[in-house]
């Protein structure tokens, strides 16, 4: 049974970390992240019920404020990226260039 | 044994005041460096009264040190105490004795004749505020040389001389050729200096103290290795300051200074400074033979030098610079036979003191009236345009070849006499030197003011304005009377500093045998010089088929060739292998590195291209890295 949580965790993380490798759009990136953190949140959770303590599903909440802090800054700045440019594609290499 | 000073009593009364001997022309110097254009118009003439006052104070010490017993005349000044330590105590003192004292009037009044003619010879020059400035220093500078009662002081003096001589001999800097010869004067100085000043360490070292008084007393329980080493690195520095062979070359080349600095050099500063050093270190001198025959020996091979370099050179100054060099030899000879010849050292110092400033200033004279001409090929018959600057030349002529009752002939023949009585064979090369001195100078005398006119187009000579002739008549006097009046007192006068007296002198001349032999001799060599050059009409460009004698006269010996291949193109090459090395090997170094940090950080910087997937692969990378290092820590 958690062994299926496990797998479920796991194909949502590669799906996550291969959308952030290889999409250029800056929200797809995010949502990818975001799934990457899910993911994380889903092993932590299942393996909580497997041990018997609830350390795992506090640790899950902290991750999904974090997750929540980080999507108020992140989509301000992809705004306010896309303002500018008109554009939210990331391979644009003078985003990160000093 | 002889007693080589006096113990110094302390100053009384005005005599603390003989810093100002001193301070005089110094600090008139320093206010016209300092003062800048502002004293343009008045501080030559200040720059004149300072030697002049100096020379008044000097005269009132020595009135003052006559009107006491011979053996109360060393008077000690302290001005402060320069160092103070626990093992030295150096102050700054004067001492005003017998020898220190006929220095300082010399100093002064021939100092003042030549500031006095300086007034007329620089009178159109931009520079003159500067010139005289450094004139000022150049007398206070050979003051501190004489008045010091410790060789520490005294060298102080003596750096001091050798840096007025390089501004003054660089005056015109504009020329390459006296920016170079100042240089080497410096130089080749730096070589003797370091003689003296080694000289002075051993000396702290030896005695706890540099100071005359415990340098004599020491003197005489020193080993004959110490007494002999400090006898030859005081002759090294004198060697250096006086131009003696083999540190000889600079003079010749000094002659590129204005001429008053030539006379200035030549009679009253600088060039004096190794006599006085060594007639002042007697009680050393004393204790080694070797290094005191060394000094004469030098003495004599130089008077023999100048003289063959006198003979050869057209330039007038450099006939004169030869002549320095070989009198000057004389007093080293003198010098070099101890006490019984240090009275003749400085006799034969003071009369030539007159004689050359005479014959420099009257050299300067010349070229004044024929547009800075040099050329002795370019004069002749000048005695009827330049009678005054003729007259007191022949004064001065007279005086160095040693015509009877001119002042060279006391002086010369004393030297002469007590040569032979040491060592004849030096005595009989001073002899030969005597005759060589008549030759060149009869020859200086024919070729300048004697025979058919030889003028350049436009050369219309006249006589020079009263500032540069009256200085010319006064020590034309000196030339004449010097010698008779100071004959018979010198020797007694120099007696409390360890000269020994001769006897029964006076103005009348004493002829000894010897004395007659040098009359001959120089009779031989006025007619010699007369024959070639006075009665024959005189080529206007210098015969190019002479004799080997004169191909070296010409070149000074070949000893500038000689150290320059010797000692100065070694030392350029040194000098460009050390830039090389400095410039490939060190500046590589520190550039290489900089090159290296540089392009590290280029090849660094490109993995940093701003995309921001390329940073996610490199997380990952990274990520997988740590956790493949994780389970491998697990596992071992």
């Amino acid at each position: 049974m958690t062994d299926l949580y496990l797998v479920l965790a796991v194909i949502l993380f590669s799906v996550g970390l291969v959308g952030f490798l290889i999409r250029r759009n800056a929200l797809i990136i995010f949502m990818s992240i975001e799934l990457m953190l899910n993911a994380s949140n889903l092993v932590l959770v299942s393996m909580s019920h497997v041990h018997g303590v609830l350390d795992g599903q506090v640790a899950a909440f902290f991750v999904m404020v974090v997750a929540a802090a980080e999507v108020v800054i992140g989509l301000s700045i992809i705004v306010t990226i896309f303002r500018a440019r008109r554009s939210t594609s990331v391979d644009n290499e003078i985003l990160l260039k000093g | 044994m002889t007693v080589f000073a006096l113990t110094p009593t302390p100053a009384t009364g005005l005599q603390v005041y003989a810093w100002l001997l001193i301070a005089l022309p110094l600090g008139v110097a320093a206010l016209l460096l300092v003062g800048g254009k502002r004293t343009d118009s008045w501080g030559h003439f200040l720059a004149t009264l300072a030697p002049i006052a100096s020379f008044g104070l000097a005269l009132a010490y020595f009135i003052d040190l006559l009107a006491v017993t011979p053996d109360q005349r060393a008077i000690v000044v302290p001005v402060y105490t320069w160092i103070a330590s626990s093992a030295w105590q150096i102050s700054v003192s004067l001492l005003l004795d017998p020898l220190s004292m006929v220095f300082v009037l010399l100093v002064t009044g021939v100092g003042s004749l030549i500031h006095l003619y300086s007034l007329g010879y620089m009178a159109h020059d931009p520079n003159r505020r500067r010139f005289f400035a450094y004139l000022n220093l150049f007398v206070a500078a050979m003051l501190i040389l004489v008045l010091a009662d410790n060789y520490l002081v005294l060298f102080v003096g003596w750096e001091g001389v050798g840096l007025a001589s390089f501004l003054l001999i660089s005056f015109w800097q504009e020329r390459p050729s006296a920016a170079a010869a100042g240089k080497k004067a410096f130089i080749v100085n730096r070589v003797g200096d370091l003689g003296l000043i080694i000289a002075i360490f051993t000396m702290l070292a030896m005695f706890g103290s540099s100071s005359f008084s415990s340098v004599n007393a020491g003197a005489d329980q020193l080993t004959s290795f110490w007494a002999g080493l400090l006898g030859f690195l005081l002759l090294l520095g004198a060697c250096g300051k006086s131009a003696q062979v083999p540190l000889q070359t600079w003079l010749l080349d000094a002659m590129e200074g204005p001429t008053p600095v030539s006379a200035l050099i030549h009679a009253a500063t600088m060039v004096t400074a190794g006599v006085y050093l060594v007639v002042r270190s007697g009680a050393i001198y004393a204790q080694a033979p070797a290094a005191q025959l060394a000094v004469a020996i030098v003495g004599t091979v130089t008077l023999l030098v100048g003289a063959w370099i006198g003979c050869a050179k057209d330039d007038i100054k450099k006939v004169l610079a030869g002549s320095t060099m070989s009198q000057i030899g004389y007093m080293m000879l003198a010098a070099g036979i101890g006490p019984a010849g240090y009275a003749f050292a400085i006799f034969h110092l003071l009369t030539h003191g007159f004689f050359k400033a005479n014959m420099f200033l009257g050299a300067g004279s010349v070229m004044h009236a024929t547009g800075d001409d040099v050329d002795m090929r370019h004069y002749g018959a000048l005695r009827r345009a330049l009678p005054i600057t003729f007259v007191t030349f022949a004064a001065g002529y007279l005086a160095i070849i040693g015509f009877p009752f001119f002042s060279g002939f006391y002086s010369k023949d004393h030297i002469i006499e007590a040569a032979f009585e040491h060592q004849p064979a030096l005595g009989l090369l001073a002899l030969i030197g005597a005759g060589v001195t008549a030759f060149y100078m009869t020859r200086l005398m024919a070729l300048t003011f004697f025979g058919q006119s030889r003028w350049r187009p436009g050369v219309h000579p006249h006589e020079s304005p009263a500032t540069m002739w009256i200085p010319l008549v006064l020590l034309a006097l000196g030339s004449f009377g010097g010698g008779m009046v100071l004959n018979g007192w010198i020797g007694r006068w120099l007696a409390p500093i360890g000269a020994l007296a001769p006897e029964n002198a006076s103005w009348a001349p004493h002829f000894t045998p010897i004395g007659w032999a040098t009359l001959a001799v120089v009779a031989a060599g006025v007619a010699l010089g007369w024959l070639l050059f006075g009665r024959r009409p005189v080529p206007d460009q210098a015969p190019t088929a002479v004799s080997p004698l004169t191909r070296w006269g010409r070149r000074d010996l070949y000893v500038d060739s000689l150290y320059d291949a010797a000692l100065v193109r070694p030392g350029l090459g040194l000098a460009q292998a050390v830039a090389l090395v400095d410039q490939r090997a060190v500046d590589g170094a520190v550039e290489g590195s900089a090159h290296l940090t540089q392009s590290v950080g280029r090849q660094l910087g490109r993995l940093q291209n701003g995309y921001v997937r390329s940073y996610g692969l490199t997380m990952l990378i990274g990520l997988l890295a740590v956790g493949v290092a994780l389970i491998l820590g697990q596992l071992v």
